[in-house]
């Protein structure tokens, strides 16, 4: 066994199978991009092939894909109103976008988009921008009513308004950071403890009894980062829509 | 595809350095730095996120939700649909029950009205036909009655005449002589008073 096998971050890197470079810029198909080519391939059809018999009864993988999407719309509905719902393609698209890429990240060799803070960075970024030109197209000067909570008295404006206006800043950080940070660290436990089982059973009939903790550590963080993956995304969409409720309602 | 690349990627140091190859578990193509916050990616990633990912929007809002929408709105639709139709054939249901009681009710009451009728009808004979038969009754009563009180007058009065007869009989056996017809009479009547 190489040690580079047992290395936890080795599953992260960028490898690039068709280099493209344009002005300067390495914009490559990489590993990466040919992972968000399946997320997408593999979430459209099976929304697509899932629903196509249309039956008045469902089967259960068109229960699956109706459940998806009224769960994603009730999400909405409840954050935003129904004047949220021009925002559901938007948000839907994220949650199964999201979902797919953490669940097809699981499989052994797959490589996870979302471990990637630049990824999620640009979902993060998605929303907000989306945020901030909805609401400012939508309420002109008035979204500015988001950093000035109401009854608040003017000398405490002064404290107030920069810690809204943190907040707001923060947000795509923190949108981006929470799933990125749970990706790479479950993936890296995940593999350690994997690694674990490798290396200890090299060693000999010792080291193979003295494997079964790992393992037993590795299934049951696999189903943890099952969990996991359900949750980051059901966790983004729920703060998409939270914060498109902010573009629609800024005064509070 | 990938799995093989990625794997070739893996093993051709292994096979080249082998277990020479020391811990430090940082690949060539790292340069150096974690992986994730390699800046150098960011361009192609950002620039290939943005294609699936929009493409993936696309196709949702214009294909996969429509439809999926779709087919709930047509499940909603054809579910209040039949409770519709349910709740209408009830409603007929119900009509026809009422018509139904109500006829019956109709029918019970003509039923007790023609009974009432036939049953007066039949009374109204009776008592015509009971009256017919007393007055018929009265009558040959009455005539009976006359005829007796006749009788009877007739027979008081020829009372009388034996009883004159026989006085007058008697009085000529007693008495040997006649005596006249009228004070018999008056004697009679006086007797017979």
């Amino acid at each position: 066994m190489a040690a580079d096998k047992v290395d936890p971050i080795h599953q992260f890197h960028i490898i690039k199978l068709i280099p493209i470079n344009i002005g300067g810029y390495d914009l490559s198909f990489t590993n990466s991009a040919l992972f968000m080519v399946a997320t997408v391939v593999v979430a459209a059809a099976f929304l697509f092939l899932t629903t196509s018999s249309r039956s008045l009864v469902p089967g259960r993988l068109q229960s699956v894909s109706e459940m998806a999407y009224e769960f994603v719309a009730n999400m909405l509905r409840d954050a935003a109103g129904t004047q949220g719902m021009k925002f559901f393609p938007l948000v839907f698209s994220l949650f199964m976008f999201v979902l797919v890429a953490n669940l097809l990240g699981l499989f052994p060799y797959f490589f996870t988009i979302t471990s990637h803070i630049i990824v999620t960075f640009g979902l993060a970024i998605l929303v907000i921008g989306t945020v901030i030109v909805y609401g400012f197209m939508k309420h002109g000067l008035g979204f500015l009513k988001l950093f000035v909570p109401k009854g608040v008295p003017l000398v405490m404006m002064v404290l107030v308004v920069p810690i809204e206006v943190i907040s707001f800043v923060s947000r795509p950080i923190s949108l981006s950071v929470r799933l990125f940070a749970n990706m790479l660290a479950g993936h890296i436990t995940l593999k350690v403890f994997s690694g674990f089982v490798v290396s200890l059973s090299a060693l000999g009939a010792v080291g193979v009894a003295g494997s079964i903790l790992p393992l037993a550590m590795a299934v049951a963080l696999t189903a943890l980062e099952l969990l996991v993956a359900f949750l980051q995304a059901y966790v983004f969409a729920v703060l998409t829509c939270m914060y498109l409720n902010d573009a629609l309602h800024p005064s509070h | 595809m990938f799995v093989t690349s990625a794997f070739a990627e893996e093993t051709a140091p292994a096979a080249t350095e082998g277990d020479t190859h020391s811990g430090t578990g940082v690949p060539a193509e790292a340069h150096g730095t974690f992986p994730p916050f390699d800046p150098a990616t960011f361009p192609s990633q950002l620039l290939w996120l943005a294609i699936t990912f929009g493409l993936f929007y696309l196709f949702l809002k214009k294909v996969a939700m429509p439809r999926i929408g779709g087919i709930i709105d047509v499940r909603n639709d054809r579910i209040s649909q039949d409770l519709d139709q349910a709740s209408k054939l009830k409603g007929e249901a119900d009509a026809a029950v009422a018509a139904y009681e109500q006829e019956l009710a109709e029918a019970k009451k003509n039923a007790n009205s023609i009974g009432q009728q036939a049953a007066d009808a039949a009374k109204a004979e009776a008592e015509t036909a009971r009256k017919k038969i007393e007055a018929a009754l009265d009558e040959k009563l009455g005539e009976a009655e006359a005829r007796i009180s006749s009788i009877k007058a007739n027979a008081m009065k020829e009372v009388g005449s034996i009883a004159e007869d026989t006085a007058s009989a008697i009085v000529e056996a007693l008495v040997g002589g006649k005596a006249s017809k009228a004070e018999i009479a008056a004697a009679v009547k006086s007797v017979a008073r």
